[in-house]
């Protein structure tokens, strides 16, 4: 959906974009009462394609887990909506987009994008799909930080919110990890000063250095060494080169491989700033009560034990905050050797909480159960 | 007429009645001790019985505090609000006078520092409620008097080894405790062995023949 150049979308920076593009995919039906639309939030590195076959990569949907027939968010029940952010590079507007002011990509001259330019953006969007009231806004990590912001400055849209694996305020060592990211595409002369585009190069070695560096730390110590141990990639003793000798080494490489070729780097650097800036708190006066205060929307926030990238204590500020301002809350800690990545994947306590919320919060706004449901 | 189920000694929430009409009688006095309308927060609410029954009958604002993850996920598919955490550490972190109401249904005898925590629901909460099973009960006596044993009987199934319950009390020790905190005791109803209501009567009657105890107190 394109929105007429004189619907600009206005930035935290200042500065706006015009005409702005917002790539979605939907799923479901819209009821008569427009009561039934859950909005996905995507992580720094997903995009609007949830719960349908990849185009460019041609896997699943990256929350099969959660979004579809008979899921926690039922695609038979609900209408689900996920966009592509703004500074992605699925097709919303972001850095490879073409810039209307010089013909050429973006790069680095679109603003800097912050995570309510995120939000505000999907305001665009559920505004011109004519939906008032979203039934509940769902994400973890980056999407996570978009459900709180969304809950802080249109609580009177979102009647249930599912915060997962995130916080309000990205860390210091967070920052520190996206920094090391940019560094690598920025180092890598492919790059070329964000104007690879235009010289038809692309920074692979860099993004795909980046890539690895931060794959790591979506996973934890157990899971690593669960999967890999210290065990030899095809080969039955150390090569004593610097070839990729252990499993984990391919494993990563892997990564970083496939995923420069899904992903524009620049769009990286944009992401990972986005995080980088958010703090709602330091939003709301430096109280993150104040956030919250007066709302009537339901949270079920989630955290996972060996996540150490948005760690439990993330997820327990958002819910001493919420609690403080009175809000609705319910908050599960879950147990996986997983790490940060278990909020994607088939983790039953999460599927099963997520379940159980969302069939209570559908109950709560009157939509109807699903044939063959079992009463309460 | 059988005993009530008294599982309520244990924490864990396997051993928690899961249907209303399972309610202990302890959690049905509890209830009716509840304004309705009002704001109730339920410390170790198990998989939300009690909960339930304030939304259900009492059609209070009804959210909880619980340590177990099954206990949680209970609750949530119910819809009833629960975070995840432990009335030992997370109280500080509630505002005072967010609820109109602090419950502790049979738990007070397995927190760490169960002077800190009926302070934090008197500050938390305009009133306290507690429910706790009493140690000075005569069958405690016997087993403890006579036989020199932990008791280990319907009301305390678990071995002292195992269990979760650290810090035992009886009802006159209760009463001390909510008298050092400056509590004042607005009502107060024990349950004999066979979950009746006792009538009025000396409290160290009650101390001997009561099983359960249960206080509303205020600041």
């Amino acid at each position: 959906m394109t929105f007429a150049a004189d619907r600009p979308l206005q930035l935290d920076s200042g500065a706006a974009i015009a005409p702005l593009t917002v790539a979605y995919q939907t799923y479901g039906t819209l009821n008569a009462a427009k009561s039934n639309a859950v909005l996905v939030c995507h992580a720094l590195t997903g995009d609007q394609h949830v719960a349908n076959v990849h185009p460019v990569t041609g896997k699943p949907g990256w929350w099969g887990a959660m979004v579809g027939p008979g899921r926690p968010i039922d695609t038979d029940r609900f209408f689900v909506i996920c966009s592509n952010v703004v500074g992605g590079c699925m097709g919303t507007t972001g850095p490879a987009s073409v810039d209307p002011a010089s013909g050429r990509a973006y790069g680095l001259d679109l603003p800097v994008i912050t995570i309510p330019d995120m939000v505000r953006a999907q305001a665009m969007l559920v505004d011109a799909l004519g939906i008032d009231t979203l039934f509940c806004v769902i994400g973890g990590s980056m999407g996570g930080m978009q459900v709180l912001q969304w809950a802080a400055v249109y609580p009177e849209r979102v009647f249930s919110a599912v915060p997962i694996a995130t916080a309000a305020r990205h860390s210091s060592q967070n920052i520190a990890f996206h920094e090391v990211g940019r560094q690598a595409v920025m180092a890598d002369p492919d790059w070329r000063g964000g104007r690879y585009l235009d010289a038809d190069t692309r920074p692979e070695k860099g993004l795909g250095v980046a890539r690895m560096a931060a794959h790591v730390t979506y996973l934890s110590d157990q899971a690593l060494h669960a999967k890999f141990g210290r065990r030899l990639q095809d080969r039955a003793a150390p090569t004593f080169t610097f070839d990729a000798d252990f499993q984990v080494e391919s494993y990563l490489r892997y990564q970083g491989r496939s995923f420069v070729e899904r992903f524009d780097a620049n769009s990286y650097l944009y992401m990972t700033r986005a995080m980088d800036y958010f703090d709602l708190a330091a939003d709301h006066g430096g109280r993150l009560a104040d956030a919250f205060r007066g709302t009537r929307t339901r949270f079920c926030v989630a955290s996972f034990t060996s996540d150490w990238l948005f760690p439990t204590s993330e997820s327990r500020a958002v819910v001493h905050a919420l609690n403080a301002g009175g809000a609705s809350v319910s908050f599960v800690e879950i147990e996986t050797d997983k790490g940060h990545d278990a909020f994607l994947l088939d983790v039953p306590d999460l599927i099963t909480t997520s379940r159980g919320f969302i069939a209570a919060a559908a109950r709560a706004r009157g939509l109807d159960a699903p044939a063959g449901e079992p009463a309460p | 007429m059988s005993p009530p189920r008294l599982s309520g000694l244990d924490p864990t929430v396997e051993r928690r009645p899961t249907r209303r009409e399972d309610a202990r009688n302890d959690l049905r006095l509890v209830a009716e001790m509840v304004e309705h309308g009002s704001r109730v927060l339920d410390l170790g609410c198990g998989d939300g019985s009690l909960l339930s029954l304030l939304a259900d009958t009492r059609g209070v604002d009804a959210r909880g505090l619980e340590l177990s993850q099954g206990g949680v996920n209970l609750c949530v598919a119910r819809g009833l609000p629960v975070i995840q955490g432990d009335a030992d550490t997370d109280l500080a972190t509630y505002p005072d006078d967010a609820f109109d109401y602090v419950i502790l249904s049979q738990t007070l005898q397995a927190v760490r520092r169960p002077r800190d925590v009926l302070e934090n629901m008197l500050r938390i909460g305009r009133r306290a409620i507690v429910s706790f099973p009493n140690f000075a009960h005569w069958r405690v006596r016997l087993e403890l008097g006579l036989r020199g044993r932990m008791p280990v009987t319907e009301t305390l199934p678990i071995s002292w080894h195992e269990t979760p319950n650290i810090h035992f009390c009886s009802i006159r020790d209760f009463l001390d405790l909510a008298d050092e905190i400056g509590a004042t005791i607005e009502r107060g109803l024990v349950l004999d062995r066979r979950g009746r209501v006792m009538k009025d009567g000396a409290p160290a009657r009650w101390n001997l023949f009561g099983e359960q105890a249960v206080f509303l107190l205020k600041r």
